[in-house]
């Protein structure tokens, strides 16, 4: 459908309401667990399995081209920034990927405030240039004379 | 319904990389200004980058002097066959390398090579672990903005009483149904590009499962053709070609990995069609000889080999991959189109022993990738002060650098007309270079108060709900279902939308394939269309509210996509759409901007050319 909720894994917490990019993960207003409202507008993203705590959402392929029987989990762990993916082929075989996520702490990042405060003169530079340009000035165009005319 | 009114120095519409990049750089420059940022989804994962991407697809490599701003205009020049804004091109060039050294500060994983620089998947882009790219980006936004709203989704811009200038906008909470005013005295739009707007080769299920996510409702474009910008390069619309089914990107099995295409009979299509293709399509400026083939030239040659019936066209993955490179390989997928590995396990496809078939997209309607739809916007000052008009919607320049041709509104991303190939790094410092110039904007206008007019806004406020009031007045007249002649859900409205779109106006149904006669049957029955969504459109909650809306932006840039469409006669991009009544590219009358600007109250449409000038690569 194409992600799913594990009746007996939910607990239903809301992190997947809360992150769906397409507004789909939805509250059942019985159970109070949560499920897919519009299989399609999914795009298989899988954020909704990404920040489940109890991996408890899955994902079914599309049932207009994905044959049954294969599936891929994912566990994100934000602390040692690497996510692991697990495939299963429909014939079985497996295959396991780690890859790193980030490389500082989150939350780490410096907000813009707290940089030296620039006047906006009559230059073109962004914030921070040309330094974090590591080249010695922001790059113009000469324009020649004979185009500075009205279109 | 509860309404809130939110004052702001600086509104930004949508939190995608475009708007992220816009709330970091407005508080570099503007400290005590109220920045807030609005967004339809959740910031940490919304926009085009919501699943992560592989890949930084702009970056120059200025400090390695790997490229310069004039090489990536020359050849992004030729890539969209000779019709871009070169000012605002190399604008995002120059800057973009800066935006990229920010996010490695941050704590982006990018592949770095042997000598220690970022790992090239080609010439213009840079392999990255991009899982948490918009998470990354994100929390700078975060610790940029005042305020950040999620689940607010904006359906109309607000000019003030006097109808000179932007005064905010308008929309909803999606979950809680909250109407929303955002009043501000200056306006950053970057609502992103539009997806399906024609009909996805996908079905049923699987129809959320197209290239550029579903959330990508072309409200960039639906909110400037309301409320009177003018816009530009709409016929534009591009298709992609991606691994079937799956959208599986193709960039690094091409670029880094070298992986070949070719047709059923293993030719490589390119080859076969170069000679008929140049006859026809290499115009004044040789666009088929370049060093970089034009991306929708070879689309064009892989559709003569379908056409022909020569297909399915593979990507020989099988020639390239090995157990020592195939971790890059999944990862190009898993970090940004898991769906490719889900088709791929499913159907027991080992892609060391078998090719993967590549097809065209359906076409999509965006400024940021390899296209150029968008609002026409000023161009940076020391570039652009020459090419001056006294009408803006044939000027380069009105004073502040990505302006619109409404005052004090700023677009960036996807919603930046005529300044293609910035992706997701350049799309964040198009934002940037937008914010900077809204500060200075608002620096300039900071005695001017804004004059509201309160009727507009409520009657903004009582069309929003419409949909839904019409569904609580009408339910009753039918047992149950959604079948009636008086109420048309969104599903129901979209469907009629692709269809006609795929039919008429150069879909994958049509083999991109239109005239004016078809234009012309396709533009009758979207303005049937609009009538309806008028007059029948209906939502039973907040969640069918905002696709109902998504809706009405979809229609207001498909319209403006066939009136486009109509106005260029001939064939510019051939393998994104043909013109068959005209079927030659003509750079002698055609090299020119399509421009348009639409009338909401007597829905009427301007359009006229704009003469392209060269102003970096002088030709």
């Amino acid at each position: 459908m194409p992600t799913f909720v594990d009746a007996s894994k939910c607990v239903g917490c809301g992190d997947c309401v809360d992150i769906c990019p397409s507004d789909i993960m939805h509250f059942d207003r019985k159970t109070r667990k949560t499920y897919n409202i519009e299989p399609d507008a999914c795009w298989e993203c899988l954020n909704c399995a990404k920040v489940c705590g109890r991996q408890a959402v899955g994902v079914r392929g599309y049932a207009d081209f994905v044959p049954m029987g294969a599936f891929i989990s994912v566990i994100r762990d934000d602390r040692r920034n690497v996510i692991s993916w697990t495939i299963r082929y429909r014939n079985g075989t497996e295959k396991e990927f780690n890859f790193p996520i980030r490389t500082t702490p989150w939350g780490s990042i410096k907000p813009p405030s707290e940089y030296p405060e620039r006047k906006i003169g009559e230059d073109e530079e962004l914030s921070l240039e040309p330094e974090k340009l590591y080249v010695n000035s922001l790059p113009t165009v000469k324009v020649r004379a004979n185009e500075k005319q009205n279109s | 319904m509860r309404s809130k009114t939110v004052d702001s120095d600086i509104l930004i519409i949508g939190g995608g990389m475009a708007g992220c990049g816009a709330a970091w750089e407005a508080r570099y420059w503007a400290r005590n200004a109220k920045i807030v940022l609005v967004e339809k989804a959740n910031v940490d994962r919304s926009g085009a980058v919501a699943m992560g991407l592989s890949a930084i697809n702009t970056y120059m490599g200025m400090r390695w002097q790997e490229n310069t701003p004039e090489d990536f205009v020359n050849y992004v020049k030729n890539d969209l066959m000779g019709i871009i804004r070169e000012d605002l091109v190399y604008d995002v060039a120059r800057h973009v390398d800066s935006t990229v050294h920010l996010f490695e500060e941050w704590g982006l994983p990018i592949m770095k090579d042997k000598n220690g620089r970022y790992l090239r998947e080609g010439k213009w882009q840079i392999m990255i672990h991009g899982e948490s790219y918009k998470a990354i980006v994100a929390e700078a936004a975060k610790k940029a903005a005042s305020e950040v709203y999620n689940r607010v989704m904006i359906t109309h811009l607000v000019k003030d009483a006097n109808n000179k200038r932007i005064a905010g906008a308008v929309g909803f909470n999606v979950r809680d149904g909250t109407f929303y005013f955002f009043r501000s005295k200056a306006v950053i739009l970057s609502a992103g590009g539009g997806s399906q707007i024609y009909r996805p080769r996908s079905t049923r299920e699987g129809a959320g499962r197209t290239w550029y996510p579903h959330w990508a409702s072309g409200s960039s474009y639906g909110l400037l053709i309301e409320a009177g910008a003018t816009m530009t390069m709409m016929e534009a619309r591009f298709t992609v070609p991606r691994y079937k089914d799956g959208y599986g990107p193709v960039g690094a099995w091409q670029l880094l990995l070298k992986a070949k295409q070719t047709n059923a009979l293993g030719q490589d299509a390119w080859q076969l069609h170069r000679e008929e293709i140049r006859k026809l399509y290499n115009g004044k400026l040789g666009y088929a000889d370049a060093p970089i083939t034009p991306t929708n030239l070879r689309v064009l040659a892989n559709l003569m080999e379908l056409k022909a019936g020569r297909g399915p066209i593979y990507m020989h993955t099988e020639k390239v991959l090995t157990p020592e490179n195939e971790e890059l390989g999944w990862e190009d997928f898993l970090d940004m189109t898991i769906s490719q590995a889900l088709v791929w396990a499913s159907q027991n496809v080992d892609p060391m022993k078998e090719p993967s078939e590549i097809l065209p997209s359906e076409p999509y309607v965006m400024g940021s990738h390899a296209t150029e739809c968008g609002g026409w916007a000023s161009g940076p000052s020391d570039i652009s002060s020459g090419i001056t008009n006294e009408d803006r919607g044939k000027s380069y320049f009105w004073g502040y650098n990505r302006m619109s041709t409404i005052d004090g509104l700023f677009l960036a991303g996807d919603a930046c007309g005529a300044s293609p190939h910035k992706f997701s790094s350049g799309s964040f410092t198009e934002g940037r270079i937008a914010a900077k110039s809204a500060a200075k904007y608002l620096m300039d206008h900071s005695d001017e108060s804004i004059q509201v007019d309160n009727e507009v806004v409520e009657q903004m406020r009582r069309k929003i709900y419409e949909p839904t009031e019409r569904y609580e007045r009408k339910k009753y007249e039918i047992t149950a279902g959604i079948v009636s002649p008086d109420m048309m859900w969104y599903d129901q409205g979209l469907a009629r939308l692709q269809k006609l779109m795929d039919e008429y106006a150069a879909g994958w149904g049509s083999w991109y394939t239109t005239n004016e006669a078809m234009l012309q049957t396709g533009l009758k029955l979207l303005r049937m269309l609009k009538e309806d969504f008028i007059n029948y459109s209906v939502a039973e909650n907040y969640h069918q509210l905002l696709r109902t809306w998504e809706l009405w932006h979809r229609i207001l840039t498909a319209e403006s996509v066939i009136i486009h469409m109509l106005y260029r006669k001939e064939t510019r991009w051939p393998g994104y759409y043909t013109r068959a009544d005209y079927p030659a590219l003509d750079d002698e009358n055609w090299r020119v901007f399509v421009n348009s600007r639409y009338d909401s109250k007597t829905q009427s449409w301007e359009v006229f050319t704009v003469p392209v000038i060269d102003l970096v690569t002088r030709r």
